[in-house]
């Protein structure tokens, strides 16, 4: 293979094995006092979007995070990436504390991790070709010392992205493709500069049912290549079908965290349990009765007190008002790898 | 299933738009009988031609639309005389939920105004009567009758999508049209729409057609479902015997590219794009994608045909002798 | 696994692109056509000025306020010299202060609004305080206090002209580039490791700079008539010739009182008319570029009806 990375970064710092760790993750957004608010010394409010959140992702491995509006899936994602900084809590990506550093010590790092958005139409420069957005990131980090050096990567990175022949689409401009497409695109963008870690953000909730499986099959091959994917979504079926590990999110924290299939067919947490019995099924004959939660949820400036659930919880208890759970393996667990953060499971 | 005469009966259906170069034939013969406190699912994806099709229902299409065929509310075609014929029937007899209609409210405007605005336009109520109605429009949605002095954005996501149906019964329509009702929605208030709107359809007797691309919720929420593909009906029936017998591979196509939360098997995706509206097709529209497809499909199109109870499908498979087919 | 091209079937849609802004936006409409021709007209008489002026514009040549002739087609002025030649000189300088000025605006308009947008906090407060102040100077006092103080160069009144009219460009383009820093894909760009100055050179600029030039036309505009009025008061160099200082010439030496309609109405009618092309084309611009101007169908929904056609025998 020609031009390969130069200046490859140390061996990587066994850490169990785990290419990314988050501890501890707390990130909140001051709510905007106006002028008025500053003056009347008013109490400033905070939008606790992350809460103290832990996981990890090894490499080769799918973890979907899951969870509605307003969990803080897509505020811990844009952590973990440094796009946003974390309050509390540290990040290690490859053995290495990355929390605190700076954009430009940052910069060899983005080589490795790389982000995929939900929207495929508004992800591509609409004024650039396949073949610039492509070798974009080459030229950003120096990679490649001539343009047919960087011209090779990028059919290679389209090849891969499963767009072929990548003639064909090399001089395309975005508004000529279709969005599977164009998300094709970004994941070859992506995966040009050979990342270890892959974020991906909602990709296929605004393409077609048709072609969503073919992008998240490419996901599914991409990670058996030893790529690390880390899937936020809102669809549980989509994660149980493709994810290996699940980590249901709510008001901030996981809630619970598991093997995808088991989370699924065993849920331990009242919140988890709600959810999967409303997902509607393909099967018309496969009328579970769903539980739906009264209200929505509530606003992540004012957390509820103890257990953040218990408001809407169907099983609460007079002292979930008061103890937080922690996230740890219940007794009725089936393998020690599936955590809730509920006392009565 | 409901016996009787059906509350809304679309035949031959047809929907051009005038587009620079030519014509673009966004519906190409629709025909669908809806009974009262049925629920209907039309699913398809983008560019299928289903919100054109409710759209047509309305009468709400743009000035480069033209429009061809019956459509018979209660009997009477409203579509003979165009606006003309059409405007009796809006709101009053069919009415409908737009899509994004929760991000369509006049900001400046209470939600309790919105609603009665329709009351006042079509002579159904007015002023303290109409408010008074308003306020029991929000209750039977599940929102307290007090809101309706609140604007629309101190309503959230789920409650503006309840507002939008109250102002779409407003007028006490027989039948009801969902564009995409759930699509912005996280999945618990997703459940609650649906079965709001399941409820209505119930204590009503409100007929509905829901439009989605979402298979799973047509699958949980509706009796019946039309599959359409590049402006055609594909296949048609109970939507039990779309999912366990389909007789047109889109159909079949279509659920195995959805997962499933419990099912293991694959999920495949269908290769290609549909195809364009604005030049004539020829042979089977979903030829090109199709698994199962054979000499005949490419010059010749199917035609909607009865495959068993009350299900049709168009497709040549179903004529083949099995032995040919496999 | 690999899509099925269906390249050709994809409609295409209606963006930005490099060949879009020539045919759509500059020669897609026909009042920026028409504006287009006028300017070039003026630019090319102002360039070859020199060669086509038929007489001296120093030394007399007939009596003072002679009525237009075969030989003098606009007549003389109050010093006896060829109108004519009087204004086709004066284009030279109009125009040339008209652009210069417009450039000047432009920069310091263009450059502000991108760092105020792009950056946004701190240096967004700080700069449209400074952008506020600006708008509320006064202009005419303003010119004839930097008369007083720098001197009546032209030189100077490109200058002014471009320190007093650049803060609505700023305004324009601080919201475009807004608008365009939340995009995805430039999100995409500074999550892959791109610095501040490849986002803004490839990103940013090429989706703000057609609304930038539209603007810089408006601005030519207003920049003409700024220095017509300028010229008018006095406060240019009186060795210079423009339409504005013909004008002042014509009204301060009399003209009124000879009825010589000559000697005022050429100057006037060609600020006007550059004026007004320029407006016509930068409008036209910004409306093409602008797509929050375009207006839905907001017209009552009447489609039409077709005859159904006839049943095939077959069925």
């Amino acid at each position: 293979m020609s031009a390969e990375q130069t200046a490859m970064p140390p061996a990587e710092a066994e850490s169990g094995g785990q290419l990314l760790e988050v501890e501890g993750l707390v990130t909140r957004y001051p709510v905007p006092r106006g002028l008025l608010g500053t003056i009347r010394r008013r109490e400033q409010l905070h939008v606790h979007a992350v809460e103290g959140v832990d996981f990890s992702v090894g490499p080769g491995e799918m973890l979907a995070l899951v969870g509605e509006s307003g969990c803080g899936k897509t505020t811990t994602a844009q952590t973990v990436m440094r796009m946003v900084d974390a309050d509390e809590g540290r990040i290690s990506f490859r053995g290495q504390d990355i929390s605190r550093l700076n954009h430009k010590q940052l910069r060899p790092l983005r080589r490795e991790m790389q982000i995929i958005y939900q929207d495929p139409y508004e992800s591509l420069d609409p004024r650039y070709r396949v073949r610039d957005t492509v070798a974009e990131p080459l030229l950003i980090h120096g990679i490649g010392a001539s343009a047919a050096e960087r011209d090779a990567l990028v059919v290679q990175a389209l090849v891969q992205a499963g767009l072929e022949p990548p003639e064909l689409y090399l001089d395309r401009f975005p508004h000529e493709l279709s969005g599977g497409q164009r998300q094709r695109v970004a994941i070859a963008a992506a995966m040009v500069l050979k990342p270890k870690l892959l974020l991906a953000d909602e990709p296929v909730s605004m393409l077609d049912v048709s072609v969503r499986a073919g992008i998240l099959r490419l996901l599914d091959e991409l990670r058996r290549d030893g790529l690390a994917i880390v899937m936020i979504t809102h669809d549980l079926s989509t994660a149980a079908h493709f994810a290996d590990r699940i980590a249901v999110m709510y008001l901030g924290r996981i809630v619970e965290e598991g093997p995808a299939k088991e989370v699924v067919r065993t849920p331990l947490h009242p919140y988890t349990k709600a959810l999967i019995s409303v997902v509607p099924k393909r099967d018309p004959r496969d009328a579970t009765a769903p539980q739906i939660l009264t209200g929505e949820t509530p606003n992540p400036v004012h957390i509820p007190s103890g257990c953040r659930f218990h408001p809407r919880c169907p099983i609460a208890e007079e002292r979930c008002k008061t103890i937080d759970p922690e996230l740890r393996t219940p007794g009725s667990a089936t393998t020690p790898q599936h955590r809730a953060a509920c006392i009565l499971a | 299933m409901s016996a009787g005469t059906p509350v809304l009966s679309v035949e031959d259906l047809e929907v051009w738009f005038d587009v620079p170069g030519g014509e673009l034939h966004a519906v190409q013969g629709v025909a669908f009988d809806l009974y009262p406190g049925e629920r209907m699912g039309l699913v398809g994806e983008s560019g299928c031609g289903k919100t054109t099709t409710v759209l047509a229902l309305m009468g709400l299409l743009p000035p480069n639309a033209s429009v061809a065929g019956r459509v018979l509310v209660e009997g009477e075609d409203a579509l003979a005389k165009g606006e003309e014929s059409m405007a009796p029937h809006r709101w009053r007899d069919v009415a409908m939920v737009f899509q994004g209609a929760m991000n369509a409210f006049n900001p400046v405007k209470t939600v309790g105004w919105q609603i009665v605005e329709p009351m006042e336009l079509h002579g159904i109520a007015a002023g303290r009567a109409a408010r008074k109605q308003a306020a029991e429009l929000l209750e039977m949605v599940g929102i307290s009758g007090s809101r309706a002095d609140r604007y629309p954005h101190e309503f959230s996501g789920g409650m503006r999508q309840r507002a939008a149906i109250a102002m779409a019964l407003a007028c006490n329509p027989k039948v009801l049209l969902a564009d995409e009702p759930t699509t912005a929605l996280d999945v618990m208030v997703q459940a609650q729409i649906l079965e709001l709107l399941v409820r209505l359809t119930e204590d009503l007797g409100l007929a509905m057609i829901l439009v989605t691309h979402d298979l799973p919720v047509v699958a949980q929420v509706c009796r019946r479902a039309a599959v359409m593909y590049a402006g055609k009906v594909a296949e048609s029936g109970p939507i039990e015997t779309l999912f366990h017998d389909p007789r047109h591979p889109y159909t079949r196509m279509l659920f195995q590219a959805t997962p499933d939360l419990y099912g293991d098997d694959e999920v495949t995706s269908i290769p290609g794009a549909p195809p364009r509206l604005d030049r004539e097709v020829v042979g089977c529209p979903f030829q090109p994608r199709c698994d199962s497809a054979f000499a005949r499909c490419a010059h010749e199109e199917p035609r909607l045909r009865e495959v068993g109870d009350n299900h049709t499908a168009a497709c040549h498979l179903n004529d083949v002798p099995a032995e040919v087919a496999g | 696994m690999t899509e099925a091209i269906g390249l050709v079937d994809t409609p295409v849609a209606t963006e930005s692109t490099r060949r879009g802004f020539i045919r759509e936006v500059l020669f897609g409409q026909r009042a920026s056509v028409v504006g287009l021709v006028v300017l070039l007209f003026f630019v090319v008489i102002a360039i070859i000025g020199p060669w086509i002026e038929p007489y001296s514009t120093t030394t007399q040549v007939g009596p003072v306020y002679a009525p237009p002739s075969s030989q003098h087609w606009l007549g003389l002025d109050d010093g006896g010299i060829d109108m004519l030649s009087e204004v086709i000189a004066g284009a030279r300088v109009s125009m040339v202060v008209g652009f210069a000025g417009a450039a000047v605006a432009m920069i310091i308009g263009g450059g502000v609004g991108l760092l105020s947008g792009y950056f946004g906090n701190k240096t967004d407060i700080f700069l449209m305080r400074i952008t506020d102040y600006f708008l509320v100077i006064p202009d005419v006092p303003l010119m004839i206090v930097a008369a007083a103080v720098f001197g009546r160069s032209t030189l100077n009144v490109v200058l002014i002209i471009g320190i007093i009219y650049w803060t609505s460009t700023a305004r324009l383009i601080r919201a475009q580039v807004k608008s365009v820093r939340e995009r995805v894909y430039v999100k995409r760009a500074r999550a892959l490791g791109g610095g501040h100055g490849r986002l803004v050179r490839k990103h940013i600029t090429p989706q703000v700079a057609p609304l930038l030039v539209a603007n810089t036309v408006l601005t030519i505009a207003i920049a003409v008539f700024a220095e017509t009025y300028i010229a008018f008061l006095g406060l240019e160099d009186p060795s210079t010739i423009s339409w504005g200082k013909l004008i002042q010439n014509s009204l301060s030496g009399g003209a009124i009182f000879h009825k010589a309609w000559w000697a005022i109405i050429p100057p006037g009618l060609c600020v006007t008319i550059v004026i007004l092309a320029a407006t016509m084309m930068g409008q036209a611009m910004e409306d093409a570029l602008n797509p929050r101007l375009r207006v839905g169908h907001l017209s009552v929904r009447r489609f039409r009806l077709r005859p159904l056609r006839g049943r095939l025998e077959s069925e």
